[in-house]
């Protein structure tokens, strides 16, 4: 679960040579030491490996930010106290067993949330200063500027490619001069330009599942978003489609924020500067802890952290 | 390596030979003339009789022959084909005999100057080779356009209202629709009458027929629109609103197009429920023998007045004037039909 490439032998090893040594890091040395395939970097490495390649991030604005953000289905408590940063130019990653509240995390920042009818909401999401949920704030203008894909891929069916890439366009009810560079620069910044170039005029349910969801990203992409969520965007992709997607995150991460929910460990240590850690223990989704990536996956601060990342529970 | 690729052919191996059907063949010969046998010889009789015992015969054949050559479940599965066989031969033997008889005494005195004549100058009685029914294709045009002009908004925006919206009054307003679609035809009709023509002191006219053969679509396409709207699914709505779309905006940009063939269904179903009713159309357009090209206003005729008019007459042409009167709404059902199918499932080539 937590390794793509080779999940049972990573944690299996991962556990037993813990329990040996009774330390994270120091198991980590030793695994290099073995010469292991490169396909199985400990997660430490990985994250280590991404911090040298693209430096430290500028964290220099906080394009939006969750304040105190309660939840609840019903008279269900789903989320407590959530507050985290999302900084213009990094990617987020938020991580943690299923049903911890993520996915009602990332839809509350988005307004997504209200869509629901049994659903409720405390605290404050800001983005650019204002609270997006602030009365009198015009919702359709904060999903423009927070865009959001979706874990299932979802391209409209009555649209072909090139439609649904400028559907976003249509549907805010944008005026843009040129319609056919936006189209192309979007398929590209999604990575998907080179294998539709020829086949425009396609229907998108024709597109295998790894290309529809670039579709979908570059879809997202097209009305110019700040933040682009992304509720577990590869879970349903193969190796291939997913390195694509994760490529075109790393691309797309210098002139937005983005958050990005994942199941898989690696993923996160990959794409991502920092990691939020949602844990609920029965009762409400709690951010257990968060921090940048690096520190999150070498040295956690919670007990609770440290089992998660290294797959001994979750 | 090549030349085994060249040596490859596609075949079906799962397809049944004629060896392996043997069994099958004999099982059904044996089933049929077993029948005749049994008939000829018992006091059964009849094509009722022979029916009857041809259908057990079957079953017990069927069952038989799969037990002796598989198990207890092979002869299982076969009997239960044999009797869903046999349902179907229940519903399309009859569906089958009606269209062959409308076909037999409606093509009788077909031709084509049908179309450019109507009944004014003719009597019912005088031979098929005058008078047509043009009269009544221009009335069952003109109602069935207006009503269908009229009802298509109101149950496409009541299924809206009822799925999209899904405001406080969706249950009330759903409960409302099935009620309607419940009422007989003959009471929209007497609604009509009651109250376009009574009350506001309209007379006979196309229109009126119209208002209430709306009265009969609005819950049919309403009913309908709503099961199509409620299979697109709720990912993509979201998608458009995550667009920064407002409602409005992703329903008609997102959801209507994705339902667009299913509610173009939803439209013929509504016109195959009114294109044949009589009882509204008695009491609402009065009916006529000539052309009347003014749907606002004076007597008009349509299809089912047209036969059932002739119906009454009784004599053998007038008879044959309404078989000939069927098959033509008929046809030209089938026409219009096919060809709103055909164009709400062609997809467009370019963009
Ligand atoms: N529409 C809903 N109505 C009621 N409860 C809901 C609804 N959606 C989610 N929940 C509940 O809220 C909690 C959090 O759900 P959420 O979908 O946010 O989890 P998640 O962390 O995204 O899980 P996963 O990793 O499986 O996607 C769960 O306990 C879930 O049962
Ligand atoms: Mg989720």
């Amino acid at each position: 679960m937590s390794n793509q490439d080779n999940p049972a032998t990573t944690n299996d090893r991962e556990e037993s040579m813990s329990q040996v040594t009774g330390s994270q890091a120091s198991n980590t040395k030793d695994r290099n030491a073995n010469s292991r395939p490169i396909s199985s970097h400990s997660l430490a490495d990985v994250a280590n490996a991404r911090l040298s390649k693209v430096g430290t991030p500028n964290i220099s604005s906080t394009g939006l930010e969750a304040r105190g953000i309660h939840a609840w289905f019903g008279s269900k408590h789903v989320l407590e106290d959530i507050s985290l940063d999302f900084f213009t130019g990094t990617v987020t990653a938020l991580i943690g067993p299923s049903g911890c509240g993520k996915s009602t995390f990332i839809r509350i920042l988005n307004r997504m949330h209200e869509f629901i009818p049994t659903a409720a909401l405390a605290g404050q999401v800001i983005l650019d200063g204002k609270d997006v949920y602030d009365s009198g704030v015009d919702v359709t203008k904060i999903r423009l500027k927070v865009g959001m894909v979706f874990q299932k891929p979802n391209p409209f069916p009555s649209m072909t490619i090139k439609e649904n890439v400028l559907s976003g366009l249509k549907l805010a009810q944008l005026k843009i001069e040129n319609a056919d560079e936006l189209l192309e620069s979007c398929l590209r910044r999604a990575g998907l330009w080179d294998e539709v170039k020829d086949r425009l005029n396609e229907y998108g349910g024709a597109l295998s599942g790894g290309q529809q969801q670039r579709l979908c990203i570059a879809r997202s992409l097209a009305v110019n978003p700040q933040v682009l969520l992304m509720d577990e965007p590869c879970s349903a992709l193969d190796p291939g489609s997913t390195l694509r997607i994760e490529e075109t995150i790393r691309e797309l991460s210098a002139t937005m924020s983005i958050v990005i929910v994942t199941h898989n460990m690696q993923q996160a240590a990959r794409v991502s500067d920092y990691t939020g850690f949602f844990l609920s223990d029965g009762g409400p989704g709690r951010l257990i802890e968060s921090g940048s990536t690096n520190d999150i996956f070498t040295n956690p601060k919670e007990k609770r952290t440290e089992d998660y990342v290294s797959g001994r529970f979750g | 390596m090549s030349q085994t690729q060249f040596a490859v052919k596609p075949a079906r191996p799962w397809k049944l030979t004629i060896r392996s059907l043997i069994p099958d063949i004999l099982g059904a010969l044996f089933t049929v003339f077993g029948s005749l046998a049994i008939v000829a010889v018992t006091p059964l009789k009849g094509k009722l009789g022979f029916a009857l015992v041809l259908i057990t015969l079957a079953i017990i054949t069927a069952t038989t022959v799969s037990w002796l050559r598989k198990d207890r479940k092979a002869a299982m599965n076969s009997r239960t084909t044999v009797l869903v066989y046999i349902a179907a031969a229940f519903v399309i033997i009859p569906l089958t005999s009606i269209l062959y008889e409308v076909v037999r005494l409606g093509t009788a005195g077909f031709s084509l100057r049908i179309f450019t004549e109507d009944m004014s100058v003719t009597a019912s009685e005088t031979d098929l080779s005058e008078g047509g029914l043009l009269h009544a294709v221009i009335g069952t045009a003109y109602i069935v356009f207006f009503a269908t002009v009229l009802s298509t908004p109101i149950g496409v925006l009541t299924a809206l209202y009822i799925v999209e919206v899904k405001g406080r009054f969706a249950g009330l307003v759903r409960f409302f629709v099935q009620a309607m679609s419940g009422v007989p035809s003959i009471v929209a009709g007497l609604f009509i009458f009651a109250f376009w023509m009574i009350q506001m002191g309209n007379a006979y006219s196309g229109i009126a027929g119209a208002f209430a053969l709306t009265v009969l679509m609005i819950p049919t396409v309403a009913r309908t629109s709503e099961e199509v709207l409620k299979l697109i699914p709720q990912d993509l709505r979201e998608a458009g609103l995550a667009l920064g779309a407002t409602q409005w905006r992703t329903v008609a940009t997102v959801v209507i197009p994705a339902a667009k063939s299913g509610l173009v269904t939803a439209i013929i179903l509504g016109i195959a429920r009114v294109v044949g009713e009589t009882a509204p159309l008695l009491v609402t357009i009065g009916g006529a023998d000539a052309v009347n090209l003014n749907p606002l206003d004076g007597n008009m005729s349509a299809f089912p007045m047209y036969v059932w008019k002739n119906l009454l007459i009784g004599s053998p042409n007038a008879i044959s004037r309404a078989w000939l009167g069927l098959f033509v709404l008929m046809v030209l059902v089938l026409i219009f039909f096919a060809m709103a199918r055909y164009f709400s499932s062609a997809r467009r080539r370019s963009a």
